[in-house]
C-alpha cells in the first residue's frame, strides 16, 4: 500500500534523510518509531504528498506521489505533527471545509462529517470554537479531518505527543479499532505504545531505516544475552562469586548493595537457572525470585540508535560494555 | 481548479471572522465619506463660479473633475488597506502549519491560489458596494452621466484587484503578517508613484515607467474611458501576481 524508495532529503546542504526504503502492505498498521529529529516527519511528508523528496519514489496504492499526487492525496488521511488546525473555525465548519476540500459533494457532507465526530468523540465539542477546546480535544479534531471521506490509508505523526495518558489510551483505542479495515503508519518516539499497536515496527534513527520487524522479533533478535533477575532473603551472604563461577554465565550485578537483589547475564544457548538455583539454596540465602527478563523495547532501540555514537565516542564511556554484550 | 470553491467558502468566512476585516471596512467607509463630502463641497463651489463665468464653463467637466479625484481618492486608500485584508492569507497559514492541511488535501495549488485571491476581491467588492449609496443620492440630485461612474467603479475594482494580487504575493513570501503588509505598502508605493519620475528619466525610460505606473492606467477609468490598454495592464497585472505567488507556494514545497 505504500512504498518508499531510496527516499533522500536534503534541507539545504543537511539531509534529513538519506536512502529510506521500505514497505506498508494494505491492512498494516507500522509503528515509524525514532529520536526527535530523525527524520520521521520528512519521510511522512514525502509520504503525504506535502512535499517531494530530493531524490528516490514515493508510492501510495501503486501511484507515483509526485505524478498522481492529487489522487494519493484523497486516499491517505492525514494528521500532521503539532496538529495544525484553523483556529478560528468552530469544529464543524472545519469539517465542513475538510470534507468539501476531499471532494464530498454538498448534499453529503453533514452526514460525513456527523459520521467522524461520532466516531472520535466530539459530539458536544461540535459547535465550539477550536482554539478553545483542549489540547485532547483538538488532536480529536485533527483525528476526524484525517478520518474524512474514509481513506484507506491514515498517516499519524506523533498522534499521542502531549496527551495524559487517559487520553493517551483513548487514542490508542481508537487507532487500533480503525485498524481493523485499513493501512496505518503511526509514528512516535513512544516505545511502550508503539509496541502495542504496532504489528511491525520501523526505526530509523538519523536519516537512516535502522531496523524493520515486529517488536518480539526485535527483542529476541537483540536479545544477545539472558538476563536474570534473582532476590535472596539474606544478602549477607556471599553468593555473588560462586554465581559467576557457574558455566554460561558471563557477569553478576548487584542492584542495589545489600538489598539481595541481583541482574546476572548469562549465555542464551543453555539455561543457567537451574544451576543457580541449586546454589543459592546450598548455600542457604534463601531464595526469593528468580526470573528471566525480556528486554525492552526500549533499550533495543537505545541500542540500535546510540550504537553509531558510542562507536564514535571514546571507548571509556559506561554504555559502551552494554553495546559490545549487545553485539 | 479542483477545491476552488472550499478554499473560496473558507477564506471569505475566515475574512469576515476577523477583526482585521470590520476595522479596514470602518476606516475605509468613513474616509471615503469624507473625501466624498469634500468633493462634493469643491464641486459645489466649482458650479457656483462657473454659472457666473460660461465660457469657461464650456471648456470644464465638473463631473469629471469631481468623480476622478473621488475615485483616485478611494483607490489611494485602498493602497494602505488593501495589504491588511491579504497579509493574513497565507502568512497565517504558513505560521500556524496549517499549510501542510492545504498541501495535503486534494486541491490543488493554482486552486487554492485563485480560492485566496477571489475571496479577498469579493471582500474588497463589498467594501465598493458600502461606497454606493453616496455616489446614488448625489447621482438622484445631480443626474450625471452613468458611464463614468460604472466606468470608474470598474477601474477602481480593477486596481484594487491588482492590489490584492500583490498583497497574496507578499503574504507567500513570509510568515509574518505585518512584514507581509509593509512589503506590500512598500512595492504599491513603488507603483503607485513611478508615474511621477517619466519626466525625470527622460522619453525613453520616461514612458516605461509611465505605462508601469498603476495610476496612469487608472485615469482613463475615473475619466469614463474604457481603454482596452488599461484593462489589459490590470489582467496582466492580477496574473503575473498569481502567478508568481503560485510559482513561491511551490517553491516552498520543495523547500520543505
Amino acid at each position: 500500500m505504500i512504498e518508499a524508495e531510496g527516499l533522500t532529503k536534503f534541507y539545504g546542504p543537511i539531509a534529513a534523510i538519506k536512502d529510506v526504503s521500505f514497505q506498508v502492505k494494505k491492512g498494516e498498521i507500522v509503528g515509524f518509531l525514532g529520536p526527535n529529529g530523525a527524520g520521521k516527519s520528512t519521510t511522512i511528508r514525502i509520504l503525504t504528498c506535502y512535499m517531494p523528496p530530493t531524490s528516490g519514489t514515493a508510492r501510495v496504492d501503486g501511484l507515483d506521489c509526485m505524478e498522481r499526487s492529487l489522487e494519493i492525496r484523497k486516499k491517505i488521511g492525514y494528521l500532521p505533527e503539532n496538529v495544525p488546525l484553523y483556529r478560528d473555525s468552530t469544529v464543524r465548519r472545519f469539517l465542513r471545509f475538510a470534507a468539501s476540500a476531499k471532494g464530498i459533494s454538498g448534499g453529503k457532507i453533514e452526514k460525513e462529517v456527523r459520521r467522524v465526530v461520532g466516531m472520535c468523540g466530539l459530539e458536544k465539542e461540535v459547535n465550539r470554537i477550536i482554539s478553545h477546546l483542549s489540547k485532547g480535544y483538538r488532536q480529536r479534531v485533527g483525528l476526524a479531518q484525517a478520518l474524512i471521506s474514509d481513506p484507506p490509508v491514515l498517516v499519524l505523526d506523533e498522534p499521542t505527543i502531549g496527551l495524559d495518558p487517559t487520553q493517551i489510551i483513548e487514542i490508542r483505542h481508537l487507532v487500533q479499532e480503525l485498524g481493523h479495515n485499513r493501512t496505518i503508519l503511526l509514528s512516535s518516539h513512544i516505545l511502550p505504545e508503539v509496541a502495542q499497536i504496532c504489528g511491525r515496527v520501523l526505526i530509523i534513527s538519523k536519516g537512516e531505516i535502522v531496523a524493520t520487524d515486529s517488536p518480539k522479533n526485535l527483542t529476541s533478535q537483540l536479545q544477545k544475552t539472558t538476563r536474570i533477575m534473582l532476590e535472596v532473603s539474606s544478602p549477607a551472604i556471599e553468593i555473588a562469586p560462586a554465581i559467576e563461577k557457574i558455566r554460561g554465565v558471563q557477569r553478576v550485578e548487584a542492584d542495589a548493595e545489600g538489598s539481595g537483589k541481583f541482574i546476572i547475564e548469562a549465555d542464551p544457548s543453555s539455561d543457567v537457572r537451574p544451576d543457580i538455583a541449586r546454589m543459592v539454596v546450598e548455600k542457604g540465602a534463601g531464595l526469593l525470585e528468580l526470573r528471566a527478563v525480556q528486554l525492552s523495547l526500549e533499550e533495543i532501540f537505545m541500542q540500535l540508535v546510540t550504537r553509531e555514537e558510542i562507536a564514535e565516542k571514546a571507548p571509556s564511556l559506561e554504555e559502551t560494555s552494554h553495546v559490545e554484550v549487545a553485539e | 481548479m479542483k477545491g476552488f470553491w472550499p478554499v473560496y467558502k473558507k477564506e471569505l468566512y475566515a475574512t469576515f471572522a476577523s477583526p482585521i476585516f470590520y476595522a479596514v471596512a470602518f476606516i475605509f467607509l468613513v474616509v471615503t465619506g469624507i473625501f466624498f463630502y469634500l468633493i462634493l463641497d469643491y464641486f459645489n463651489h466649482l458650479s457656483f463660479e462657473l454659472a457666473q463665468n460660461p465660457m469657461f464653463a464650456r471648456q470644464v467637466n465638473v463631473m469629471e473633475i469631481a468623480l476622478r479625484s473621488f475615485f483616485l481618492n478611494l483607490s489611494f486608500i485602498l493602497l494602505f488597506l488593501a495589504p491588511l485584508i491579504t497579509m493574513r492569507l497565507y502568512a497565517e497559514e504558513r505560521r500556524s502549519g496549517t499549510i501542510e492541511l492545504l498541501f495535503t488535501y486534494p486541491i490543488s495549488d493554482s486552486a487554492a491560489v485563485a480560492g485566496k485571491f477571489a475571496a479577498s476581491a469579493t471582500a474588497y467588492l463589498l467594501l465598493l458596494v458600502g461606497t454606493m449609496p453616496g455616489i446614488i443620492t448625489f447621482a438622484l440630485i445631480a443626474s450625471p452621466a452613468w458611464k463614468p461612474i460604472v466606468a470608474g467603479y470598474l477601474g477602481t475594482f480593477m486596481i484594487g484587484c491588482s492590489f490584492i494580487s500583490l498583497g497574496l504575493f507578499t503574504s507567500s513570501l513570509t510568515q509574518n503578517q505585518i512584514i507581509s503588509a509593509f512589503a506590500a505598502f512598500g512595492m504599491l508605493l513603488i507603483l503607485w508613484f513611478i508615474g511621477e519620475t517619466a519626466t525625470l528619466l527622460g522619453p525613453g525610460l520616461g514612458s516605461v515607467a509611465e505605462y508601469l505606473s498603476v495610476t496612469r492606467h487608472f485615469d482613463a477609468f475615473a475619466k469614463g474611458v474604457l481603454d482596452s490598454r488599461d484593462l489589459i495592464y490590470y489582467l496582466l497585472f492580477v496574473t503575473l501576481f498569481l502567478f508568481l505567488t503560485h510559482r513561491q507556494m511551490n517553491s516552498y514545497r520543495w523547500r520543505g
